[in-house]
């Protein structure tokens, strides 16, 4: 199947994307975040909670004076290293005992924090190589089926409930398993830690469940003969710490937006424009798939006028992402099946725009996101629909298929729900394998007239948000008629100004330019891919 | 008065019910026999497990139909609906301009945890909600719509500041209850500040029930499928009810 693609519009929109990006990229590279400097923390081997439950990279952070905050926390944080002669851990828990304070090393010349941190910072990059080798080795010897990947959810807020779930449905067909969030985790400053069983609608993202899920998937893919990925949210106030935990711990994929927090969480958008950098900058490095969230422009506002809005995103999102080091093949664009079904050739608009998102990005894998808006009490119509949903994404080469559930309007999935699920996506995508080669398009129908009207629309957006600047357009509420204020929202005040002499270790390290060719090419073998 | 019915399948009074769930168990034939079993504990007769099998190491799946021994006098049955004042935008307008006089004040948001706003923002934006415009669109009320994750007492404090007259809770996020404890801390707040007799108190969401959002000290519960303009009906009628009453006192 192939559209009629104008590529040269597709490539103004590629130029407009850059105009729109790059203004904020200059802003970011002048700013940190408190959540970005936990995450160097973290990175470093920083863990645990302080005697009042408080996680200690926030403690350590938090004790930054505000003259000290603009230089970072690795210069303070080293200084005390090459004093004390602690590694980073035991550094860690004896300042979250309060038997060290980062103010009382003060004086320690900065070649001697330096020389302290080095051997952590490798150690630290060693051990995402490990993972990420790890990672390859196993997907070679237990290679996953072809996509679309069939991606679902495991959300009972008991993450030992979780695992039993997630292998149930590894069982079933699941290639992807995504451990839902806590509702409201991701307004929260800090990451929760230690293994959790409460949680309301989906499980805290937390290190340790990481971990458990993990060997969980490990374990049921040895008996199957197939990878499972794991899949969490590097979203909300914590983008780059959830980040460095999931490059730890070899989670695969990670839901990585580069606006989602701001128009629908109302995080702050400075807040998120720089953690988004450094976490994809992370996820890069470690060979995680980002997930970008368009999905969320289809269901607040109407799905077929949203349409140009979702293809700006994506290109934005693409824009951010190349900036970050991320390559196509770990860029999970997002999109979703959520136009109303009651609409006469509702199908034909939605072959259109998951076909369209095809074309223009080619390399990248895909992420196509289940009906949710319109599906009701009625199971037997939503798993009618999800069966259009499946066969949509498997004749337009979707590379990530998140499966929809018949009880999607309903309660979090039941373990059968997972299973009936499963069984409708892999019937459909069987049976209609091939049937995209064998269509061919009728030139000026409806489909690729749709298809036109979309990137023609995306366009104009695209010329709009570049003549005003993303940050004035998101307040004048370009995308999904939300409006956000620079420096409204949750999060502003850990965005601060870097001082000349701010130092990232990690980022120094992981900078785009800085990866030489033979690192590139050894990423490209090493990464998860799962273009069709 | 009573009129008793059951399950209709294809024949009058023959109780046809259909039934799925997962049993934690492997499955054999011996499972297929505990869901029978399973469905005769239940109460159901006739029972036939038209399918089972495995879904997963440790469970299986079954699908049932059976019959049911029990009827239910549907001439007695009490759910009362707040879903029941027919009426266009212009007419619910024009109702409050000619009997209130002033425009409303309503305020809406998605209270605790919850993050679901597509509820509320079918019932308030301007745009709607199957072709039925939001209250956004009405001449005569002023919309506040607050979003998601609003703290109970944040909204309480926005009620009482900006003189609103009719709150609307939206719940999406069921589990283990989280709903029904935000709803009752909001009616119970509303009480403790003594403001709940000021505004007309709404909760809506996929699993809200009239019956059950009376249960909790609201005055209106809408589910699925609401149109905003049968919540706007109540809002005004109810209003307007209250304005007659208080100038016969």
């Amino acid at each position: 199947m192939q559209l009629n693609v104008d590529r040269e519009r597709v490539a103004r929109c590629r130029e407009l994307a850059a105009a729109i990006v790059a203004p904020v990229e200059a802003f970011i590279a002048a700013h940190s975040t408190v959540s970005v400097e936990r995450a160097v923390l973290r990175l470093l081997g920083v863990d645990g909670v302080t005697p009042q439950e408080v996680p200690i990279p926030n403690a350590i952070v938090d004790t930054l004076p505000p003259a000290q905050r603009g230089r970072g926390v690795a210069l303070a944080f080293g200084k005390a290293l090459a004093e004390t002669g602690l590694d980073p851990a035991a550094l860690g828990e004896a300042m979250a005992l309060g038997r060290y304070t980062l103010a009382e090393y003060a004086q320690t010349p900065e070649a001697a924090a330096r020389g302290a941190l080095r051997p952590h910072v490798e150690a630290a990059l060693a051990r995402i190589d490990s993972q990420r080798d790890e990672r390859a080795a196993r997907l070679e010897r237990l290679p996953q089926l072809p996509p679309p990947l069939l991606y679902v959810i495991v959300a009972s807020g008991n993450i030992y409930e979780d695992r039993t779930a997630a292998m149930a449905a590894a069982e079933a067909g699941a290639q992807v398993i995504a451990v839902i969030r806590s509702t409201g985790q991701s307004l929260l400053d800090f990451v929760p830690f230690g293994p959790t069983t409460e949680g309301f609608g989906g499980t805290y993202a937390t290190q340790a469940n990481f971990r458990i899920m993990r060997g969980a998937l490990d374990e049921i893919a040895e008996r199957l003969g197939r990878y499972v990925m794991l899949t969490n949210y590097a979203s909300g106030l914590c983008m780059p710490e959830i980040a460095a935990m999931a490059a730890i711990e070899r989670l695969d994929m990670l839901l990585n937006d580069s606006m989602y927090g701001i128009l629908f969480r109302d995080i702050n958008m400075k807040r998120t424009f720089i953690d988004q950098h450094f976490s994809r900058m992370l996820n890069a490095y470690s060979g995680i798939i980002i997930n970008t969230g368009e999905d969320n422009y289809l269901t607040t506002a109407d799905a077929v006028d949203q349409a140009p809005a979702v293809l700006a995103s994506q290109f934005i999102n693409e824009e951010f992402a190349h900036r970050a080091g991320l390559p196509d093949r770990q860029i999970g664009l997002g999109d979703a099946y959520e136009i109303n079904p009651d609409l006469e050739d509702s199908f034909l608009y939605q072959v259109a725009q998951a076909q369209l998102a095809r074309e223009i990005f080619p390399e990248a894998s895909l992420k196509y996101m289940p009906p949710t808006k319109h599906m009701t009490g009625d199971v037997f119509k939503g798993h009618l629909i999800d069966a259009m949903f499946n066969l949509t994404s498997v004749i337009t080469g979707q590379s990530i298929h998140l499966c929809g559930m018949l009880t999607e309007a309903i309660h979090t999935p039941f373990l059968g729900d997972r299973a009936l699920a499963l069984e409708n996506a892999r019937y459909v995508m069987s049976t209609a394998r091939h049937l995209g080669d064998e269509i061919v398009l009728r030139p000026g129908g409806a489909i690729e007239r749709r298809a036109e009207d979309v990137l023609t629309a995306c366009e104009a957006l695209l010329q709009r948000v570049a003549a005003m600047g993303l940050m004035n357009a998101i307040e004048s509420a370009a995308f999904a008629d939300i409006s956000r204020a620079p420096e409204g929202g949750r999060g502003f005040e850990g965005v601060f100004a870097r001082a000349g002499d701010y130092w990232n270790p990690f980022e120094e390290a992981l900078r785009p330019s800085s990866f030489d060719s033979a690192q590139d090419d050894k990423r490209r073998t090493t990464s998860a891919s799962v273009s069709a | 008065m009573s009129k008793l019915v059951k399950p209709y399948g294809d024949t009058q009074n023959d109780g046809k019910v259909q039934l799925s769930f997962t049993l934690p168990v492997e499955w054999s034939e011996s499972a297929d026999e505990a869901a029978r079993q399973l469905a005769g504990k239940m109460g159901f007769t006739d029972v036939q497990v038209v399918d089972g099998r495995p879904i997963a190491s440790g469970f299986s799946f079954f699908v049932l139909y059976a019959s049911t021994p029990e009827a239910i006098d549907v001439e007695n049955i009490a759910a009362p609906s707040a879903r029941t004042h027919a009426m266009s935008m212009e007419e619910i307008d024009e109702l409050i301009a000619e009997r209130i006089g002033r425009k409303l004040r309503i305020a809406g948001a998605c209270i605790g945890t919850d993050a679901h706003t597509v509820g509320i923002d079918a019932i308030l934006n301007m745009k709607g909600y199957k072709g039925d415009y939001g209250l956004e669109r009405y001449r005569m009320f002023e919309t506040f719509n607050l979003g998601s994750q609003i703290a109970v007492e944040d909204l309480v404090r926005f009620t009482r500041e900006h003189r609103i007259d009719a709150l609307l809770a939206s719940q999406v996020v069921t589990q283990k209850g989280s709903d029904i404890k935000n709803l009752t801390a909001l009616s119970e707040l509303l009480e403790a500040e003594g403001v709940r007799d000021d505004v007309v108190l709404i909760c809506g969401g996929p699993r809200v029930t009239n019956r059950l959002a009376s249960e909790l000290g609201f005055d209106a519960g809408f589910g699925r499928g609401t149109l905003p303009s049968e919540v706007a009906a109540f809002i005004a009628v109810t209003l307007a009810d209250r304005q007659r009453l208080a100038a016969r006192r």
